[in-house]
């Protein structure tokens, strides 16, 4: 059906940030980059000096638009490569990576909209890349982004998403606290995402949205079926997930 | 090429029994491309298709579920990278389908297809030999609305998205077409010991 397979390229770490306590943005430059959708991926590959190999995929932040490619990794607990990308990897390094990777949970601005992006963590990483190619397109389609975090701490991105809707040109951002212990900071939300969290702040089912849902699987369950009920298309939703069913990530 | 200062976490476990790329999880993740459906069992049927539609075989849940069964223990290798060992299925194998049905096998491929609209492409010489089941009990129970139930495909030889979750029949074809992940650039067999992720892998 096509060519050869996809190469293993030899990025190089340009810039490292913390984005959250526990999320940090690595900035690559990616010789011979083929260029990417909004919402792609790619696998990375670590190799140990005995030739032990670690495999992970990562979704990609950045546009096409914009030259290298950011990810956004978050430390896992038990992570054995996500630990390393947060605490050891530094500037300069070498790392192999391959894609873009996924056909599926992509959005070009051709597509048009209106959208809905529901993210839950981590998972506003390729809903990210969208809003960003939207921008980077001056594309004025209507798309409304929902953002879960636990914590105000785990918010990722919040002073560019502010950017963003301040611009006036049809994004509209709502973040909602999970686990907030007091009453949430102004223009925030304090509860999961229920039904109406999703009928206030989504384009409504007759304007037929584009929806993605990326998150955790139990929000990505619950999201996805939520969505259906209030009478979006199955068809319409496109989800990505992370971690197992229940429980602990 | 080694990576600087990474000496990764080597487990106790068989490397025999890991693919290439894979680590061992002791959870049990979900992907899938959309909203779980939910089909009422009464509803529920499964179809065998010969390769101009019409029917070779249908059955409901309860007919279904009372054809003959058997068990499986095995290891699943998903593409997004972990597996899981270990795990015990109930259902019925493509082999007793078939002898279920009357027939053999039309045609060298088939395209099993899902509630949700999903599709994945297999030959037939990965399903025959007891390598392809279609099971309706996970460890003992069954099987979750995520993670394929009430009916699932499960070909464990091969990576995880051909055991197509939600299955609702099978569809014989004289060529082999790609399924919904498969177009969308996915390998069109995936063996994970031959690292078949992608298309052109």
């Amino acid at each position: 059906m096509r060519r050869g397979p996809i190469p293993w390229r030899t990025s190089e770490v340009r810039e490292l940030s913390w984005a959250t306590p526990r999320v940090r943005l690595i900035r690559l430059h990616v010789p011979g980059w083929p260029g990417h959708l909004a919402g792609q991926h790619v696998d990375l590959r670590l190799t140990a000096e005995d030739g032990y190999q670690a495999e992970r995929s990562y979704s990609i932040a950045s546009p096409a638009e914009k030259p290298g490619i950011e990810l956004a990794v978050e430390r896992l607990p038990d992570g054995e490569v996500s630990s390393f990308l947060a605490d050891e990897l530094r500037a300069g390094d070498t790392l192999e990576l391959r894609g873009p990777v996924g056909g599926y949970f992509t959005w070009q601005v051709e597509q048009g909209g209106p959208l809905g992006l529901v993210a839950g963590g981590s998972g506003v990483v390729p809903l990210m890349a969208m809003a960003r190619h939207r921008l980077a397109r001056a594309s004025t389609v209507p798309a409304h982004l929902l953002c879960s975090w636990r914590t105000l701490e785990d918010v990722i991105y919040r002073e560019e998403l502010e950017r963003l809707a301040a611009r006036g040109d049809g994004l509209v951002v709502t973040h909602t606290l999970t686990r907030a212990t007091s009453t949430p900071p102004p223009g925030f939300l304090g509860r999961r995402i229920d039904r109406t969290m999703l009928m206030e702040a989504l384009p409504g089912p007759e304007q037929r949205p584009l929806l993605y849902v990326c998150g955790p699987t139990p929000m990505v369950e619950s999201v996805a079926s939520l969505l259906v009920s209030i009478g979006h298309a199955a068809e319409r939703v496109k989800t990505e997930r992370f971690g197992a069913t229940g429980g602990v990530r | 090429m080694a990576t600087r200062g990474f000496h990764g976490r080597r487990s106790s476990i068989d490397p025999s029994r890991l693919p290439p790329g894979q680590y061992l999880t002791s959870d049990f993740p979900v992907l899938s491309a959309g909203p779980t459906p939910q089909t009422p069992l009464d509803e529920w049927t499964f179809t065998i298709q010969d390769t101009d539609g019409s029917n070779l075989g249908k059955w409901s849940w309860k007919e279904f579920t009372a054809l003959r069964s058997s068990d499986l223990t095995t290891d699943i290798h998903c593409v997004t990278k972990w597996s899981k060992f270990d795990t015990r299925w109930k259902g019925i194998s493509f082999d007793d389908l078939m002898e279920e049905a009357g027939i053999d096998p039309p045609a060298e491929y088939v395209m099993a297809f899902s509630d949700g609209g999903y599709t994945t492409n297999l030959a037939v010489e990965d399903l025959t030999e007891g390598q392809g089941l279609v099971v309706w009990e996970y460890d003992g129970a069954q099987i979750e609305p995520e993670h394929g139930g009430p009916a699932r495909l499960l070909v464990p030889h091969l990576y995880f998205w051909k055991s197509a979750k939600w299955v609702r029949g099978l569809s014989f074809m004289d060529q082999n077409e790609p399924g919904f992940w498969e177009t969308n650039g996915y390998h069109l067999r995936g063996d994970p010991w031959k690292e078949e992720r992608y298309d052109g892998d």
